[in-house]
């Protein structure tokens, strides 16, 4: 009963965190693209600073009537939409907050990510196919493709990190950033103490490259462009349906933001404390970064423009995907020769 | 048989098991296509809850993310990119012929696959321990580097040899390949 009711908590505190943290960010997106590109819009209405701006989307989506389209397939169409939310949600398993407070800390730890995450492009097939649109279809395909061809770089940027931390948990790879010592051959002054983010440098632009791509935001949003396929893959989707997307694509935000907190900023750490403190302050400065990089996100949605479907490609298999090779090589050879 | 029922991994695995043959039955007599990739994930993500069960965690996620995130999404992706029936059209249908090879082939592998296992591991009773991921990569880059490695020869071949058959050099004079 007891494991059953600790589960019960941690499955609580997960949706706990990543509604709020999604309601947040659509916050955050609405007020920063407001400032970033004059929109008056989101500026000035829906309250004091807009808050109730998101909180009126949501209520607007949930009032609206669950459309299916008369030749779509409705079993997948339906199901589609918790395919790709379940790939999102399974991540927060294993993001660690603090020491003690981690939903499970599994031995395989950013392997579990990837496979879980690779769930969402099932999803998003699925929701491309059962529409029985044209729109959809292509925007289906362009999805898969994309999402295909930059979960290698992901992969890659990940594995340097892990060869570094010598550990695949989450949890070992944050111990290890608290306690990492430049290699062994420095001088003595240059014995400090860093989170991967400056020794696995071209790790973490290719992570938050491959991410933004892996969450189709703006730089790479030929899924649902909406110039030419109205919505791509969400285009038959609707009221409860589209919610679910639309929260699927922020909790993954979300997630991914954690995961390269985790990975490369230290996750719950920073410098000078320890042990039970963190247990207390590590949940802040995990969402604090994760705050940080979903700024990061947001300000390159609104800086560039959209990316054509070969320059994405050819971004993804001649320039990221080498580059992750080379940066695992490297990393490879510094950690077995010094 | 009462044995049976007192242990809750029998439950688990009888669980996970039934609807993953269900899925593994309908994949291959489904009518439409796309229903059978859906229905072979299913088959596939159970396959990947057995290993759970046994306490293989990275070869379960291994399953995940090979078979169903990359193996399935491209037959899915082949089959829309090249005739996505769009909408509930039943389209698939085999001689009498077919069904009864595939019968046959399915079930001397099934037979092979239990005489290997019965034969291979007899009475013997195994211990299903939690296998750690570092283990799994010990085991593999000590013991079995040779065989890991021929098989990544193996791949490239493949990659080389899809390269070619996709790859068309541009004609002089075709204007379609300019």
């Amino acid at each position: 009963m007891n494991f059953w009711l600790l589960l019960l908590v941690k499955v609580g505190l997960v949706l706990g965190v990543m509604m709020p943290g999604a309601l947040v960010i659509i916050f955050g997106e609405l007020k920063i693209s407001a400032h970033m590109q004059s929109r008056i819009g989101p500026y000035f209405a829906g309250g004091r600073f807009g808050w109730a701006q998101p909180l009126a989307d949501g209520l607007k989506f949930l009032q609206k009537e669950d459309l299916v389209p008369a030749d779509a397939d409705r079993t997948v169409y339906k199901l589609a939409p918790y395919v790709v939310l379940m790939g999102t949600l399974a991540t927060f398993v294993i993001i660690p907050f603090s020491p003690d407070l981690v939903p499970r800390d599994l031995d395989l730890g950013v392997f579990y990510v990837l496979a879980v995450s690779s769930l969402s492009t099932l999803g998003v097939l699925m929701a491309g196919w059962s529409s029985a649109n044209k729109y959809s279809l292509m925007g289906g395909l362009r999805a898969a493709a994309q999402l295909i061809a930059y979960e290698l770089p992901l992969v890659l940027a990940v594995i340097g990190v892990a060869i570094q931390a010598g550990s695949l948990s989450l949890n070992d790879i944050v111990t290890a950033q608290a306690s990492w010592q430049w290699f062994n051959v420095a001088p003595e002054w240059l014995n400090v103490i860093s989170p991967f983010m400056i020794l696995q440098v071209v790790g973490l632009t290719i992570f938050l490259i491959a991410s933004l791509a892996e969450l189709s935001r703006i730089p790479f949003d030929m899924p649902i462009a909406e110039s030419e396929l109205t919505m791509g893959y969400l285009t038959e989707y609707s009221g409860m349906r589209f919610t679910m997307f639309f929260l699927g694509e922020y909790a993954g935000l979300v997630s991914m933001a954690a995961i390269a907190a985790t990975l490369f900023l230290g996750g719950y750490w920073v410098p000078g404390l320890d042990g039970d403190v963190l247990n207390f302050v590590g949940p802040v400065v995990l969402l604090s970064k994760v705050m940080i990089i979903a700024f990061l996100f947001i300000w390159l949605r609104w800086t560039f423009p959209r990316l054509r479907e070969d320059q994405l490609q050819t971004l993804a298999w001649k320039w990221l995907i080498p580059a992750g090779l080379a940066n695992i090589l490297v990393t490879a050879f510094f950690r077995v020769v010094f | 048989m009462s044995d049976w029922i007192t242990h809750p991994e029998n439950w688990a695995f009888a669980l996970i098991a039934l609807p993953m043959l269900l899925a593994a039955f309908r994949a291959v007599t489904s009518r439409n296509v796309v229903h059978s990739v859906l229905y072979l994930v299913v088959a596939l993500a159970a396959t990947a809850a057995l290993f759970l069960l046994l306490g293989a965690e990275f070869v379960a996620w291994s399953v995940v993310l090979v078979y169903i995130g990359a193996v399935v999404v491209l037959f899915l992706f082949g089959i829309m990119i090249t005739r996505a029936p769009l909408g509930m059209e039943t389209e698939l249908s085999h001689s009498n012929q077919t069904k009864i090879g595939a019968a046959l082939v399915s079930g001397a592998l099934f037979a092979l696959v239990t005489v290997a296992t019965v034969r291979g591991f007899g009475e013997e009773e195994i211990v299903a321990n939690p296998t750690r991921t570092g283990e799994i990569g010990q085991s593999m880059f000590e013991r079995f580097v040779i065989p890991f490695e021929v098989v990544s020869v193996v791949l490239l071949a493949a990659l080389i040899g899809g390269i070619v058959l996709a790859r068309r050099d541009p004609v002089e004079g075709d204007e379609a390949l300019q």
